[in-house]
Formats: C-alpha cells, structure tokens, sequence
C-alpha cells in the first residue's frame, strides 16, 4: 500500500513493528512532493538530506531493538515556515527573510528532532501569517488540492494543502486568527488551535504575540492528538507558556473514536451563521450537527453576543501587535537590506529595505497599527478593541458554565478562487468571522471535516471550540464526530480529492 | 465619512520606517479608509466600566533563575548579517553631515 495514503498511526505502528522502513516511507513522501509540488506549491524549502538522516537513525534504533522515543518517531512532517529551523532556510513567507538561515531551533523543532520526527521541509504562507489564502506569500500562492484554480485558505495553507497533496501525513501550522482552523476546513483536513500557551512560541516569528499559537495539522483527529502532544507542554524559554497539567488529548481521541458522547452539553453559538454564509456550509453544518444529537449529545443553543464585534477588535489587536513586532526588521542585524552604497542613512536603509522586502498586506497592517496605537487614537481604537476583547472572553465563560463545548462552522463560505478576494481586504477578513473569538479569548478550537457543501463539491468544516486547558474535550467530540461521519459516509473525507 | 487621508497615511508609513510607492499610496488610501470605517465598530461597545484585556494568558512576573545557559556565539549571532565587520554588525550611518 502507497504509504502516503496512511495516517500517521498507521505509519508509526508499521515503523515502529519493523514491519515498515521509515526510510521507504520518507522517500516515498519526497517523490510525492516532487511529483506534486510543482502544481501546488506546498512546500518553500525540502530537506531531503536531514530527513533521510533521521529516517536512518529510526530504522537502526528499531533494527537494534531499541524503542521509537516518541508515538511518531520516523513519521515524516512538514513545519510551517514561520517556526525557526537552525541550519534550514526560515523565510515566514517574506522576501526580508528570503536566503536566512537561523542560527537556533524554535521549541516545536527542537521537540520534534527530540522525538524522531522526520522533517520533510518548510511549508508556504502568508507573508509572516498576515492573510487567509496563502496568496501574500512572496513565493507564490499554494493551490487547494481540490481543485487548483481556488485557495487552500491561509496563512498555514501550505501546511493544510500538503496534507490533501498526500505529501506529508501531519504537518504544523499556526494560528493567530483562524490560520490551521480555516485552511483545515477549506482542504478537507484536521486543523488545531491548542489553548494559548499550550505550544510554545519560542522560535515562532512573532505577528501578534498575544494571539499566535502553533497548532497540529492532520488527516485524522489522532493524528493531530499524537503531534499535539509531542509539540506541547511547557517551555521556560517562552514566558507565556502555561505550566498547568493538560489532560491527554491522545486518551480523548481514542475515548471518543468508542462513538458514544452521551452526557456531553453541545452550545450551537447562535451568532456564528445565517446572513452571509454559504447555504451549503450552513446544511453541512446544521447536519453536522444532527450526528452530534445521534451520537448521544445534549445540543442546545448559546448567544455570544459580543462575538459580533470580534472580527473588528482582531482587526486591531493584530495589526497594532504586528506593528511593533515587525519593527525588528530594520535591516540592520539580519535579513534584506537595500540602497546600503554610502549615500543613504541608516533611516533610509531602513525605510527601503522594509518597502521591498514586505508584500502589501503587511504594509497595510504596519500603517492600520501606527494608527492604531497613535495619541488621540489609541483611545478610540486599540483600547475599545481590548474592551471588546475583555467582552469576547466573558462570552465564552458563560457559554461554558452552560455547556462543554461550543460549534460553529469553521469558515463562512468553502475555498474562493485565486485572486477572488486580494483587491478587497474586508472581504478577505471576513473570512475569520467564526474563528477569530476563539484567539482573542485564548481558549481552545479545532475544525473537522463535515462533508462536501451541495452546492460546489468542496469541503467544509465543523468547528468544535472548548475552555482554556480542556483541549481534551473538542478531542474527544471531533474523534467520535469523525467516526460517526465517515462510517455514514462510507469513507473519509480525503479519500475523495481528486487524483493530482 | 472618510477616516484617514493620503498625507497622513504617507506620514504614518514614515512613522513606520516603510516606504510606500506613490501607488501603493493610491491604493492603500480608499482600502484603509473601508478597514478602519468597519473597525470602528468596538465603539459601540467599549464602556467606560469594562476593564481593557491585553492578554489571555493572565500570567504576570515569570522569572527565570539567575543561571549561566548556553547562548548564541559572536559568530552565530553575525550569521544573518547584512553586514559585519571584526564581530561586530555593520550599519549606515546615523547622523547627518551636520551632527
């Protein structure tokens, strides 16, 4: 059997039984990605060299009977290219970094060489993670592998796209505003957003410190669980990290693969549909929902009424936070710099520098920021959005003393062409409508594939939100939701994309 | 009404230290004007009584011990520099001829 086409469990059990090779399974995904990426630009950076070593190092520990160190010790991944990787190109998707090699390993990579992990390479985005398509990469757009003319969401599209490409059976995205959720949803795939400071963001190039969050992307909801929990934990390297006990989202997975969810309280968010989605995406959904009831759920519905002013407190927050984070690239201590012949200033350099190097979405949310956070309206801007942020989070904490976990759709509408939204930003932005509350609050969210939409044949996700430090439990909804889907659908959902 | 105008988006770039060509200029006028237009709207909720939240982790004062790890070398640290000379970076000069 063509080892892409498995699950990272399966791969693991085969690997780690001695049944499989992680060499051959390795290899096998790079002739994929040389097979395929040309058609979908998944991938910025390959490291055939250092994941062939590690896949080496697996089969001999296994040949000498020596135990895999983690669940997924010889699976191969790809890693979002806004996670620093020492000795590998780290561009975030942006010409300013374009040629950088980091001189340190981020947390999650490091956690990853620890446990085997093959890396296959570094996946596409938005520029420093600023967009929803993966078209404000300075590397070319990502295609969905559904159907190439359309987005695969963003800014973790690579990442999402690489798993429906069958290049990488798991991958890591990050997500500031709905950026694994979103792409998860519009490939048909498993995306997660870990409660914030969960996974550490050492080594993640900062956009929006207080909202970035790395996150497991899969084909499977235990595929996701086994990488969230090599990724997670506490990290003294980042101050945010969370030390606080997670229960295993791994037991989760395989509690709720048993299909029961009776005694779990299911809130349908009353403010995250109707007017503006897709019919489709709302009969997916409201279907979606159906088989929660079957499977043994209490569904009832939840009013967030201050969910409706999230998407434009987010629109500040973010801006104003990437405002000040992107100031460090200043061209002076590494990254592009141009107009340096003796003539210009250090102001000048800088001012060049930061114009050729950055694509236009940044530059758009660099100046919303300046404006943001300037005197006479900080005020009026950056405060009220944080007032509203305050508002989002007590939303969430009512919801949750009625219920365990909250749905919504994952996204409004399925995968929009390319180039469809780029000249309309607000439109562009209003693709995070369902995800943007779960960042601001900092509690936990993950969307799962809930079919086709009837009327364009493409994807559609179910998002499944749960309180801070109970990630366990939107595990354990989205396993059994899954089983319960593809037995009634007859098979997975991925199984369905296309030949490439 | 129009919330932001072409002169004060170009002096907010040069806060920024970005230069914008005079047609990114021309676009990012009309589109930041629609941007700030729709997120003006925490307005209408932002009372006086609701506390400003600036952070979800609600951590305050981490502290690490005061101990000696390993760090980047002068070398490694230099690897990414557009310019360095005898371990040090290399930048344009600050003042003017004036200074």
């Amino acid at each position: 059997m063509d080892p892409t086409t498995r699950t990272a469990a399966e791969l693991a059990a085969g690997i780690h039984a001695g049944e499989l090779s992680s060499v051959e399974v390795t290899r096998s995904h790079l002739e994929r990605i040389a097979k395929v990426d040309s058609e979908i630009n998944a991938f910025l950076h390959v490291d055939t060299e250092g994941a062939l070593a590690t896949a080496e190092k697996v089969d001999a520990d296994i040949a000498a009977g020596r135990p895999p160190v983690s669940p997924l010790a010889g699976v191969p991944l790809g890693l979002k290219d806004v996670l620093t990787t020492k000795g590998i190109p780290t561009t975030c998707g942006s010409r300013t970094l374009e040629g950088w090699v980091p001189p340190y390993d981020a947390t999650v990579t490091r956690k990853l060489r620890e446990a085997d992990v093959v890396v296959l390479g570094k996946t596409n985005m938005d520029e420093f993670a600023m967009g929803s398509s993966t078209e404000n990469s300075a590397y070319g757009p990502t295609r969905n592998p559904w159907d190439t003319a359309r987005v695969p969401g963003g800014s973790s599209g690579g990442s999402a796209a690489a798993l429906a490409a069958f290049q990488a059976p798991v991958t890591v995205g990050t997500d500031t505003g709905g950026s694994v959720r979103q792409p998860g949803a519009l490939t048909g795939t498993v995306g997660v957003k870990p409660t914030y400071g969960g996974v550490s963001r050492y080594g993640l190039v900062a956009f929006s410190s207080s909202l970035d969050q790395a996150g497991p992307c899969a084909r499977t909801v235990l595929d996701a669980a086994l990488l969230h929990e090599v990724i997670g934990g506490h990290d003294p390297m980042d101050s945010t990290s969370l030390n606080a006990p997670v229960p295993s989202v791994v037991e989760a997975a395989r509690r709720g693969s048993s299909g029961d969810l009776s005694g779990v309280r299911v809130g349908v968010v009353t403010e995250l549909g109707g007017e503006g989605y897709q019919p489709g995406v709302l009969r997916s959904f409201a279907s979606a929902v159906d088989t929660l009831r079957e499977l043994g759920a209490e569904v009832v519905e939840v009013s967030c009424p201050n969910f409706e002013y999230a998407l434009s407190a987010y629109y500040l927050i973010a801006p104003s936070e990437c405002s000040s984070n992107l100031a460090r690239f200043d061209a002076m201590r590494y990254g592009l710099r141009v107009a340096d012949d003796g003539t210009n200033g250090a102001d000048d350099v800088m001012s060049l520098s930061r114009e050729a190097g950055f694509g236009a979405e940044v530059k758009r949310r660099i100046i919303i920021g300046t404006y943001a956070l300037s005197a006479g309206y900080y005020d009026a801007y950056y405060g009220s959005a944080q007032k509203v942020r305050s508002l989002v989070t007590r939303d969430f904490d009512a919801a949750y003393e009625q219920v365990d976990v909250l749905v919504s759709p994952t996204a409004p509408t399925t995968a929009f062409r390319v180039g469809e939204r780029v000249d309309d930003p607000m439109s562009m932005y209003r693709g995070d409508l369902c995800t943007i509350p779960t960042n601001l609050a900092g509690t936990a969210a993950m969307s799962v594939p809930s079919g086709l939409s009837d009327e364009d044949g493409l994807p559609v996700g179910l998002q499944i939100m749960a309180p801070a430090l109970a990630d366990d439990r939107m595990y354990e909804v989205g396993a059994a939701y899954e089983r319960a889907r593809d037995a009634a659908a007859g098979g997975a959902l991925v199984d369905r994309i296309p030949e490439l | 009404m129009s919330q932001i105008s072409r002169d004060e988006l170009a002096h907010l770039a040069k806060l920024a230290r970005l230069g914008v060509s005079e047609a990114e200029l021309d676009t990012f006028v009309g589109q930041l004007d629609v941007i700030l237009d729709s997120v003006a709207k925490v307005g209408e909720v932002a009372g006086d009584d609701i506390p400003p939240m600036s952070h979800a982790a609600n951590l305050t004062n981490v502290f690490r011990s005061d101990e000696i790890r390993p760090g980047l070398s002068q070398q490694e640290a230099l690897s990414g520099a557009p310019a360095a000379e005898d371990g040090r970076f290399c930048v344009p000069r600050i003042l003017g001829e004036e200074q």
